[in-house]
């Protein structure tokens, strides 16, 4: 009897619940963000703005707007409004933890592996993504690691059941690892073997072998498919993979710190006419002006970390700053997971060592979106761009500054994480007052 | 004649005394140096706008808005800039040459690594151009218990005699968890003792009896000795083991334990069994999991010293979060923030504000966290951690706030000598300047 009736009682609740929840969805027909400090990055900052979303898309945004009937309003007042932020280059979503082999998928083994897609392995429900987004960060490119040819990335929002939920771009670039000679290091990286000029020479010469063969593959397919005669060409899921990127559909991301290397790399992508996107870079500063007169942008590595042995001390830091005088195109990336977070330090810190405020921002909003080919889906505040922003209490660049909303894909998402989650809980322990055993 | 002989003794004497005062107070002294006008984050005694600090032979002679600089004295203008007390890093392993593990036995209390500082590691240079004076180099975390401490001054360029605080806390490097399990590293002779956080804490008390035997066995001696009768053959003393000396010594407390661990349950295992013994803990290094078990930390009274974010890295790391300084420093806990590393060293201060993110410490608690906090755990606030008259004139320069991510450190002083000066220090741009001057010629 009285089980019946409690079971009665929780469907009713659960019926009430559904109710309101419906009522309350179909209530909201889009968000109003008002009275707020507008960043838009492309173009001058708007204050007292009014920012609508809809869907999953900017709505409009500008100073004396209508809020149309049914939209949520948001009071933004004392609040900074930016497009959510992008890492150009990390493995969010390959690992959780770093030492614990089973929860890593960054590093395939073979050597030319652009068949590897990040896309593939992204977990949607990495305890990582929360931590990250409530600190602004709203895109991530993911790319895999390793070999000289380490595989495609995808391009990612952070928000989404699946990967294919989450991706925006897929290929976004295939990740090339310009052959260099490797000193022995203590803490390489994984499976990283120490290596001398003539081990990376044959790797050179390996991987222009590599790219010939595509080069060919791609002419049998495109000679067999201009008349379709003779018989059928063998399908290589390898060399298709690689294909796009020698025929500049998408861009290759080559990686190369010492000055011969960027060089090298440079000479590399002209010969074979692939759009070249360097990475690393950490000797970029040397050779500023020969990287901006190729026209060629830099994804700079972590920030946070040191310069060689007999580098300035500052030559990390300084990097962006002389490469952005230089007309370099400048943005910044974490390679990294757990560190994601922590992505606006480094513009900030560029910012420290003498890159422009505004240069530091871009290099972590539109500029990553237009070196990925996106610059019309995000990396701005622009009507009917993809609605990532962020809503912050001071400049997103200061460490001290708070996420107070977040929008990803038009979604507004609860701002909170594991972490978060953990400090409430812990927050509430009674405090003891002797030890019981 | 006489008379005239004890005459010139005296004076040979007066020489002689004269001289080495004068050497006793060469040794002593630092330099002379007036900084004017800036913002003074004194961390102990509030802010100060426009104020200027007089350093003599060293130390910190006085501070305030309406000093005069004294005749002749080198005056560095602080204008429009902030200065705050040299900082200091809880945890290190810079300027050890890489000897960082004694790892052939699980238990190495008798290497010291006072006795492995490299004076003249590059990381020394470019933790000063990040306004780090101060830090604790330690030994590493592979075996359970590791070797003897060192505090050092980073005196870039001076003999290693000369970085080293010798008024300092003396302490042991413990390690708990994974390290000491060795879980995340091959090992060639395939798994060896201890493979769990239970074997790690009977190696701590087996140890720690070890060590009381070797005390009984002393004392017995001292006690025959002492009680000698006439004619009585002194007895042999028992042979001496610098391993059980210097566990003895954390026993009697005159070395303190300075702890890495990670998870709640491993902290409390070695606040417990050091109580039992009568150890000290002085600090926990790292300390992940501490804002589970804070209040039992409180109650011991060991310092939390920490990472401002890091996290994942490892399972023991999975529980991490940037929001444990917060409840440490809530529930009484004093907390500094370490960099563990020859690259986070240069920028502890950007660190140190992510204390304020996460929790909402204030700026002057964030700033603890790397100046007084550090002073006191590793005993030397009597000197370091604030400026305040009578301390060591160790300075940091900002050319902005230091919880600032767009400030940088101008210039990093010790005892009042200046050994970061970004206006002579070879940057990236300069380099560049020189290198187009070169090619000029």
């Amino acid at each position: 009897m009285k089980g019946k009736i409690s079971i009665k009682f929780i469907g009713l609740l659960c019926f009430l619940l559904i109710l309101i929840n419906y009522v309350y969805s179909e209530g909201n027909k889009g968000y109003a963000i008002v009275n707020a400090y507008i960043f838009p990055v492309t173009s001058a900052p708007i204050e007292n703005g009014i920012l609508l979303i809809k869907d999953d898309k900017i709505e409009a945004i500008g100073k004396d707007l209508e809020v149309p009937e049914g939209y949520e309003i948001i009071n933004a007042k004392g609040l900074y409004v930016y497009p959510g932020l992008i890492d150009s280059s990390s493995f969010l979503g390959l690992s959780e933890i770093g030492s614990v082999r089973a929860t890593v998928d960054t590093f395939e083994i073979g050597n030319f592996k652009p068949h590897i897609k990040a896309e593939v392995a992204i977990n949607p429900h990495s305890e990582l993504i929360p931590v990250t987004r409530v600190n602004g960060i709203a895109t991530v490119l993911v790319s895999p690691r390793g070999g000289t040819i380490a595989g495609q990335s995808a391009l990612v929002n952070l928000i989404g059941w699946t990967p294919e939920e989450m991706v925006l771009k897929s290929p976004a670039a295939i990740h090339i690892s310009y052959p260099r000679v490797i000193e022995r290091r203590r803490f390489g990286a994984p499976g990283e073997k120490p290596q001398d000029e003539a081990v990376a020479q044959k790797q050179l010469k390996e991987l222009k072998e590599f790219l010939d063969r595509t080069k060919r593959y791609i002419e049998i397919w495109e000679a067999y498919n201009k008349d379709k005669k003779g018989s059928i060409p063998e399908k290589d899921l390898i060399l298709e993979a690689m294909a796009p990127a020698l025929k500049g559909e998408i861009p290759v991301v080559i990686s190369a710190d010492k000055v011969k290397e960027i060089k090298g790399a440079i000479e590399l992508a002209d010969g074979y006419k692939m759009k070249l996107i360097l990475s690393g870079a950490s000797e970029g500063w040397k050779c500023a002006k020969f990287i901006g007169e190729k026209g060629v942008p830099v994804i700079l590595s972590s920030l946070f970390s040191l310069p060689g042995e007999k580098e300035p001390y500052d030559a990390i830091y300084a990097n962006a700053s002389i490469l952005n005088k230089a007309g370099v195109k400048v943005v910044f990336s974490t390679e990294s997971a757990s560190d994601v977070r922590n992505l606006p330090y480094q513009a900030g810190t560029a910012s420290a060592y003498g890159l422009p405020k505004e240069e530091a921002l871009k290099g972590i909003t539109i500029y990553p979106a237009e070196i990925f080919g996106v610059q019309d889906k995000i990396g701005s505040l622009e009507k009917g761009k993809i609605a990532n922003i962020i809503l912050t209490d001071g400049d997103p660049l200061e460490m001290r500054t708070q996420t107070k909303h977040l929008f990803i894909k038009g979604q507004k998402l609860p701002l909170t994480s594991k972490h978060i989650e953990l400090y409430e809980k812990f927050r509430k322990r009674p405090s003891i007052k002797f030890f019981s055993r | 004649m006489g008379k005239n002989k004890s005459k010139y003794i005296l004076f040979i004497v007066f020489i002689l005394f004269s001289f080495f005062w004068v050497r006793a107070e060469e040794k002593s002294a630092g330099d002379n140096l007036f900084i004017s006008k800036g913002t003074i984050l004194t961390i102990t005694k509030g802010k100060i706008e426009g104020g200027s600090i007089l350093i003599k032979n060293g130390k910190i002679f006085a501070v305030g808005k309406d000093l005069k600089p004294p005749e002749g004295i080198k005056i560095i203008d602080a204008t429009g800039k902030y200065v705050m007390p040299g900082i200091i890093d809880s945890h290190s392993h810079m300027a050890i040459d890489r000897g960082i593990n004694e790892s052939t036995s699980q238990v190495t209390p008798q290497v010291n690594i006072q006795d492995v500082i490299k004076h003249d590691d590059i990381a020394i240079y470019r933790a000063l151009a990040g306004g780090t004076t101060c830090v604790q180099p330690l030994h590493g975390s592979a075996n359970v218990i590791g070797g003897h401490n060192a505090v050092i001054k980073l005196k870039w360029g001076k003999p290693p005699e000369e970085l080293l605080v010798k008024d300092s806390m003396q302490g042991i490097k413990f390690a708990l968890g994974e390290n000491p399990k060795k879980s995340n590293f091959p090992m060639p002779r395939g798994p060896e003792f201890p493979n769990t956080r239970m074997g790690i804490e009977f190696v701590i008390r087996d140890s720690f009896n070890h060590a009381l035997e070797y005390m009984k066995k002393w004392d017995e001696y001292q006690k025959k000795k002492s009680s000698l009768k006439k004619g009585e053959i002194p007895p042999l003393p028992p042979k001496r083991d610098l391993k059980l000396e210097a566990l003895a010594d954390i026993l009697k407390r005159n070395l303190g334990i300075v702890c890495h661990g990670y998870r709640a349950d491993e902290l409390l295992m070695m606040l417990k069994t050091a109580d039992e013994y009568g150890a000290k803990v002085v600090s926990f290094e790292h300390c992940l999991e501490g804002y589970k078990v804070a209040d039992e930390i409180a109650k011991h009274g060991t310092v939390a010293s920490i990472f401002a974010d890091n996290w994942a890295y490892k399972i023991e790391a999975f529980d991490a979060i940037p929001f444990n300084a917060a409840i440490l420093t809530e529930r009484g806990v004093a907390v500094t923030v370490n960099s563990d590393s020859d690259e986070r060293v240069r920028r502890l201060y950007q660190d140190a504000a992510k204390t304020m993110k996460y929790g909402g410490l204030s700026e002057e608690e964030a700033l603890k966290t790397i100046t007084i906090n550090p002073a006191k755990m590793l005993g030397i606030d009597h000197r370091c951690g604030s400026i305040e008259v009578g301390k060591d004139g160790d300075l940091a320069i900002f050319n902005g706030h230091p919880l600032s991510v767009y400030s940088k450190v101008l210039m990093t002083i010790i005892e009042g000598e200046v050994y970061f000066d970004i206006e002579k220090a070879i940057t990236a741009e300069k380099a560049l300047a020189m290198a187009k001057e070169k090619e000029k010629k």
